[in-house]
């Protein structure tokens, strides 16, 4: 009894507000407001988005992972404070940070801009750093994870045969963590398609262009179209939970 | 909900019986929702009520116009509404949220703003049209986006915008960091960002004027002190703070 008021509270919630959502959400107008030209140009760019973003992070954190996991040198904690900082920092702060960094003024910005006229902002190429940023975390504890319980000694055994150290990674590492890699890279997809702090900061808000969904749910409500942001959101919903629900046995441990 | 009320009432009770007690004093907690544009005046009109009305408890909340109106009708507690326009007003009193009929108090005109030094090199509105300038401007759905459609509707020019932002306030960030050569603010934002941004005197900015109407919510849970808030944003007090900040008052 103790445990249970407040399971269920918790429970409640966290449930209440998805049965509110439920509850609001106009299902005549549904199929128009998920066919209309703004909904469709934001998923779109989302999908776009999210999936350049998890590319991005399975070509970077999966060696940082690797470092991580198989490595022993005195900055590999730090390496991993300064990797995992993003789960905990608010994204807003994110954004504020690639700002300073990336920005036209920023420390790396200025300097891309005045060599070679890039600017990151208010771009496309902006929202993919930001949710590679926010995103990266997820993939790398999830790839590290399956590192840690894979066997090393098939490594071991790989390159006494004579294999390279990147044969080895290639075709003897990389595929005994396959499916904690998949899982790492699902989740991370998952957060870079919810991500809108970092990107509303540093990349801005445009249709076609920066405006990802997150981002145009957050438009419709402050500009009054509640059905929009009613819509969007239990779309954000039910991706969300129909990737948990498949990713059941990785995320909760119940195989 | 049944339990709410209940608590509420139960609340209500123990004011009331503490307050009679008393000499019962005009004051108490006031929250004041407002639009984004008015931070710096009404800030300074909260600290000039605190030290008229020690027992007045005066708390902003500050934001997009038509978030707060939402916020309203979605229940939030709060006294007052300051609107920046009457658009997101009249949404409010046709959803039966304020007391009585809300008053317009200020008024506020665009300004064309860059960054300090004007690295853009912008000198009028035609500038905005520029695809190699980055231009941040108001999303069309919030008070200053409408203002902004309306005056470059006036001057006939097709902005060529990069970000359009649910606050104005973002814009002046942008543009006070540098990442945007030009945007639309409002001539009060301007005037509070100091030197870090600089106007451009456009002609046709006469011809777009935002009213701002503030009101006493129906649901107010201090009533009193909300007459007393608005009656000072209305009156002298209230047109010092305002006249100050850029705004035009009547």
């Amino acid at each position: 009894m103790v445990l249970l008021v407040p399971s269920l509270l918790g429970l409640a919630l966290l449930v209440l507000p998805m049965a509110g959502l439920l509850v609001r959400a106009p299902w005549g107008r549904l199929p128009a407001i998920l066919s209309s030209a703004d909904v469709l140009t934001a998923v779109r760019l989302s999908l776009v988005t999210a999936t350049v973003a998890t590319v991005v992070c399975l070509v970077c954190g999966v060696p940082i992972a690797w470092v991580l996991a198989r490595t022993a040198w005195p900055g590999r904690s730090l390496l991993r404070g300064v990797v995992t900082v993003p789960l905990v920092l608010p994204p807003v702060i994110g954004g504020i940070a690639l700002l300073m960094a990336f920005g036209r003024r920023g420390v790396v910005g200025g300097w891309l801009d005045e060599t070679f006229g890039v600017s990151l902002p208010f771009t496309t190429a902006g929202v993919v750093m930001a949710q590679a940023f926010v995103a990266m975390p997820f993939l790398v504890v999830a790839v590290e994870g399956a590192l840690r319980t894979s066997d090393r000694r098939y490594d071991d055994v790989a390159a006494t045969l004579g294999a390279s150290a990147w044969t080895t990674f290639r075709r003897v590492t990389l595929p005994s963590v396959a499916p904690g890699v998949l899982a790492g890279a699902v989740l991370c997809w998952a957060r870079a398609l919810g991500e809108f702090g970092a990107t509303v900061t540093f990349a801005g808000s445009f249709p076609g262009t920066t405006r990802t969904l997150p981002l145009e749910a957050y438009v419709a409500i402050g500009s009054g179209d509640t059905d929009t942001a009613i819509v969007l959101s239990l779309l954000m919903i039910v991706v969300s939970v129909g990737i948990l629900v498949g990713l059941r046995r990785h995320w909760v441990g119940t195989a | 909900m049944r339990g709410v009320r209940l608590v509420s009432v139960l609340a209500a009770a123990i004011i009331v019986t503490g307050c009679a007690d008393d000499e019962p004093e005009r004051g108490g907690e006031v929250t004041v929702l407002a639009a984004a544009s008015l931070t710096e005046p009404f800030e300074a009109l909260g600290e000039r009520l605190a030290e008229d009305y020690p027992d007045l408890d005066v708390t902003f909340s500050f934001g997009p116009s038509s978030g707060l109106v939402e916020q309203v009708i979605a229940g939030a507690p709060a006294d007052v509404l300051a609107t920046a326009n009457t658009v997101t007003m009249d949404n409010a009193t046709a959803a039966g949220m304020l007391a009585a009929e809300p008053q317009v108090f200020a008024r506020n005109q665009l300004a064309l703003a860059v960054p300090a030094g004007n690295p853009g090199e912008v000198t009028g509105l035609v500038d905005l049209a520029r695809g190699e300038l980055r231009i941040a401007l108001c999303e069309p759905h919030v008070p200053c986006g409408a203002a902004t459609a309306a005056l470059l509707d006036a001057a006939g020019v097709d902005a060529a915008a990069d970000t359009l932002t649910t606050d104005v306030k973002e814009t002046v960030a942008l543009l006070t960091l540098g990442e945007a050569d030009a945007g639309l603010i409002y001539r009060t934002d301007a005037v509070a960002a100091d030197d870090a941004v600089e106007m451009v005197e456009v002609a046709e900015s006469d011809s777009v004027v935002n009213d701002y109407p503030i009101g006493v919510l129906a649901e107010a849970r201090n009533p009193e002190g909300a007459q007393m808030v608005v009656d000072a944003v209305v009156g002298e007090l209230g047109r010092d703070v305002l006249g100050e900040a850029g705004f035009l008052v009547p």
